[in-house]
C-alpha cells in the first residue's frame, strides 16, 4: 500500500451540493484598490524574487498579480548568513532586503515581467522618507505597473532604527511621500507587531493609501541551544508560514471591521484553498501567498484552480461574494 | 480536489531542462556506511539532471515546513522505472530522520533538477575529483559523465572515519586511482584531503579539480588549487529555504570578474562555483578551522602544462 506524501493535505472533497455550479460559471476576478485582477491570488513580496525564477515552473501571468521583492534606491547585498531558521510550521528570515537597486530593476526585471504580461505590484523599501520618495519617483510614468506596495517594515534611520510601521505618524509620512509621486494605487503593508493595528491603518489611509497589505512577517527569534548563538545572524528575523496565519486573519478582520471600505490584500501563512477562504471571509479582497511557494513552487496556480472548485461546489458565483462574510455566533 | 498524487505524476514544463515537481516511488532505501541511500523513480528528473545539480525533497517531521536539498548522487536511465535518481544523506535532523523511515514503494514529493551543473572540460584533461563525507556522492555522477567523455578520472575521498566514506568499492571501480583519507586514520591516509592533494595532482598530472563536501574543506581545496594555478570547480553546501532562487537564504560572497563581491544564491547561481571566486575571507567558513595548507612548505615545480579556466571550459567558466 503506498503512502502518499501530500503537499496540501487539507484540500477536502465536499459532497455534491445541490447549489453546486459548473466551474466555468465561477468568476474569480476581483478589484483591489482600483486594480482589476483576473483572480485574487497574488504573490507576497520577497517570496517570488523578481519573477523569472518562477517562470521556469509555469506561466506567472496566470497569477492575479506579482508583488515583487522589495526594491530600494541603491543596490543592497543584504545581511551575512545564516539568514534563515526553520521553526514549527514556519520559518524566520533576516535577508536584509538584498536587491539590485531600482535602476537595475527598471532596466532588467520590469521589462521582463511586462514582456510576460504579468500584472506587477512594485514593493518599495527605504530607510528614510526621502529614500521612499526617491525610489518611487523613479517609477513615475513607467507603464505596466499595476500598483505600489510600501514596505513599511523597514528600520527608520532617522528614528533610531524604529520600524516605520510601528509608528502611525512615520508610516503616514512615508505614504504621503509615495502617494505624491505616482498615479497608480498605493498599498501600505503593515506589521502585526503593534498594539493597535487599526490606528496605523487609519493613519496610512488618511495619508492617501488606496489599500492595505495585512500583514508582514512577525518579529521572532530562535537560539541554537548548544552554541547559544541566535539562529540568524541578525538576531531577530521575520516569522512567516502557517505559524502566523491566525494572527494575520485576526488583523484582517480587525481592520476590515473598523474600516470596511478599505481594500485589503491579506497575507500570512496561506497554503491551502481553505486558508484563502478564511482571509476573504475576514475581509480581504485578495491574498498574497509567500512562504508556501518555497515548499510548493506550483502553489499559486493550484490555489487558483482549487478556489474555483471550492466556490463552484458551494454555489458561489464569484470570489467577491465571500469578502467580509464572517458569521457571528448567535 | 485532493492532491493525492500517484506515482509518476509530474508538474512542470515539457521539452525543457527546467525543474519539475514529481511524485516519486522509493525503489531502494539502504544504509551506506554511516549514511543512507535513497533510490527514486524519477524519469523526468533523471533525464534532465546533470552532475552537480540537486533535488529538493518534501519531508514530514514534527513541525517541519521546508523541503530538504540533496545532491544528485547518480542517475540511471535503465530498469523498470526508466529513470532513477539516487541521493545519499546523513540523518541529522527531523526531516532527514523522517526520510530514513520511508518504506519501499512509498511516494515522495521531489522538485528538481535544481541549480547549476559542473562545467565539463572542453578538451582532453586529467580530472581530479575531491569529496568529503557524503559530499563525495555527486562525484560518482560526475565521474560517470567524465569517463563517458573519455577523460581520466582520479579521486580523493576524505571523511572523519571509514564508515563515513561512501561506497569505496565503487570509487575504485570507476576511477583510474582513488586516495582515501580519514581524520582518525581508520582507513587510507591519516589526515585530510589537502594533505594528499599536491602529490595526487603531480602523480595524476591533474589539469582540473572538482570538489564537493563541507565548505571548510572546499575552502582549503580552492585556496590550494589557486596556489597551484589549477582550475577548480566546487559544489557548495548552504542552508536553503526554497531551493528555487526566490528566498535569498543560501547566499555566499562571490567575487565577480570586476573584483566586486556580491552575495550569490547557492540554489540558482550555484551550487557549482569557481572555487577561486568565492570570497572565503568574507564567508562564515573561516572560524578557527585549521586549513592544513600552511604546513605545505616546498612548492612543487611549476607544471608547464597548467591550463587556465578558459582552456579547460572554454569561454566564460
Amino acid at each position: 500500500m503506498s503512502k502518499v506524501r501530500r503537499i496540501d493535505a487539507s484540500e477536502y472533497i465536499a459532497p455534491t451540493d445541490p447549489r453546486a455550479l459548473a466551474e466555468q460559471g465561477v468568476d474569480l476576478s476581483v478589484e483591489l484598490a482600483g486594480m482589476k485582477l483576473p483572480n485574487p491570488i497574488l504573490t507576497a513580496s520577497g517570496c517570488f524574487a523578481a519573477g523569472a525564477e518562477m517562470e521556469r515552473f509555469y506561466d506567472i501571468a496566470e497569477l492575479g498579480a506579482i508583488v515583487v521583492k522589495s526594491v530600494t534606491l541603491e543596490p543592497r547585498d543584504g545581511l551575512p548568513t545564516p539568514r534563515m531558521a526553520e521553526t514549527p510550521s514556519g520559518m524566520i528570515n533576516a535577508i536584509g532586503l538584498q536587491n539590485p537597486g531600482i535602476d537595475a530593476w527598471l532596466a532588467k526585471d520590469l521589462p521582463w515581467l511586462q514582456g510576460k504580461g504579468a500584472r506587477v505590484v512594485v514593493s518599495v523599501a527605504g530607510t528614510s522618507v526621502d529614500d521612499f520618495r526617491a525610489v518611487t519617483r523613479k517609477l513615475r510614468g513607467r507603464g505596466g505597473i499595476a500598483a505600489i506596495e510600501v514596505n513599511l517594515s523597514c528600520p527608520n534611520v532617522e528614528e533610531r532604527g524604529l520600524v516605520f510601521a510601528c509608528s502611525p505618524t512615520d508610516s503616514a509620512e512615508v505614504v504621503t511621500a509615495v502617494r505624491r509621486e505616482v498615479d497608480v494605487p498605493v498599498l501600505a503593508k503593515l506589521t502585526s507587531d503593534v498594539t493597535d493595528i487599526v490606528a496605523i491603518a487609519r493613519a496610512v489611509v488618511r495619508a492617501g493609501a488606496d489599500g492595505l497589505t495585512l500583514v508582514n512577517t512577525v518579529l521572532g527569534m530562535a537560539i541554537d541551544p548548544e552554541t547559544g548563538r541566535p539562529e540568524v545572524y541578525n538576531t531577530y528575523g521575520g516569522l512567516s508560514g502557517p505559524a502566523i496565519r491566525p494572527i494575520a486573519v485576526r488583523n484582517v478582520h480587525q481592520v476590515h471591521a473598523a474600516l470596511p471600505e478599505v481594500p485589503i490584500l491579506g497575507c500570512g501563512g496561506i497554503r491551502n484553498v481553505t486558508d484563502v477562504v478564511q482571509f476573504l471571509r475576514a475581509g480581504a479582497a485578495a491574498v498574497s501567498v509567500g512562504t508556501a511557494t518555497f515548499v510548493d513552487p506550483f502553489v499559486g496556480p493550484r490555489l487558483i484552480k482549487n478556489l474555483r472548485s471550492w466556490l463552484a461546489e458551494r454555489g458561489y458565483g464569484s470570489a467577491r461574494e465571500l469578502v467580509g462574510t464572517v458569521q457571528p455566533w448567535r | 480536489m485532493t492532491s493525492a498524487r500517484r506515482t509518476g505524476s509530474m508538474e512542470g514544463r515539457k521539452d525543457t531542462d527546467d525543474p519539475v515537481m514529481a511524485s516519486c516511488e522509493v525503489l531502494a532505501r539502504r544504509r551506506e556506511g554511516a549514511y543512507w541511500l535513497l533510490s527514486l523513480a524519477a524519469p523526468t528528473i533523471a533525464q534532465r539532471a546533470r552532475p552537480g545539480q540537486f533535488v529538493n525533497i518534501a519531508v514530514e517531521g514534527t513541525g517541519t515546513l521546508l523541503r530538504r536539498p540533496f545532491s544528485i548522487a547518480r542517475v540511471s536511465m535503465q530498469g523498470v522505472a526508466a529513470g532513477t535518481v539516487d541521493v545519499v544523506f546523513d540523518a541529522h535532523g527531523p526531516g532527514t530522520e523522517w526520510l530514513t523511515r520511508v518504506d519501499l514503494h512509498d511516494v515522495i514529493d521531489v522538485v528538481g533538477p535544481l541549480g547549476t551543473p559542473f562545467p565539463l572540460p572542453q578538451r582532453k584533461v586529467s580530472c581530479l575529483l575531491i569529496g568529503g563525507g557524503y559530499g563525495a556522492a555527486p562525484l560518482f555522477f560526475l565521474a560517470d559523465e567524465l569517463t563517458r567523455k573519455g577523460l581520466r578520472v582520479d579521486m580523493i575521498i576524505g571523511a572523519a572515519s571509514q564508515d563515513r566514506i561512501p561506497n569505496a568499492i565503487e570509487a575504485k571501480r570507476i576511477t583510474a586511482s582513488v586516495t582515501f583519507t580519514t581524520d582518525d586514520g581508520s582507513y587510507g591516509t591519516h589526515g585530510r584531503v589537502t594533505d594528499v592533494l599536491d602529490d595526487t595532482v603531480e602523480r595524476c598530472r591533474s589539469g582540473v579539480v572538482y570538489a564537493c563536501g563541507p565548505n571548510p574543506m572546499l575552502r582549503a581545496v580552492s585556496e590550494r588549487c589557486a596556489e597551484l594555478e589549477l582550475p577548480v570547480q566546487i559544489a557548495v553546501e548552504e542552508k536553503m529555504g526554497c531551493g528555487i532562487g526566490v528566498c535569498f537564504t543560501c547566499v555566499l560572497p562571490v567575487r565577480t570578474k570586476g573584483g566586486v563581491v556580491h552575495m550569490k544564491r547557492a540554489c540558482i547561481d550555484g551550487p557549482v562555483f569557481n572555487g577561486t571566486r568565492i570570497a572565503w575571507d568574507q564567508s562564515r567558513y573561516d572560524l578557527g578551522r585549521p586549513l592544513d595548507l600552511e604546513e605545505v612548505d616546498a612548492e612543487p615545480p611549476p607544471d608547464p602544462e597548467r591550463l587556465t579556466d578558459a582552456d579547460v571550459f572554454g569561454g566564460g567558466a
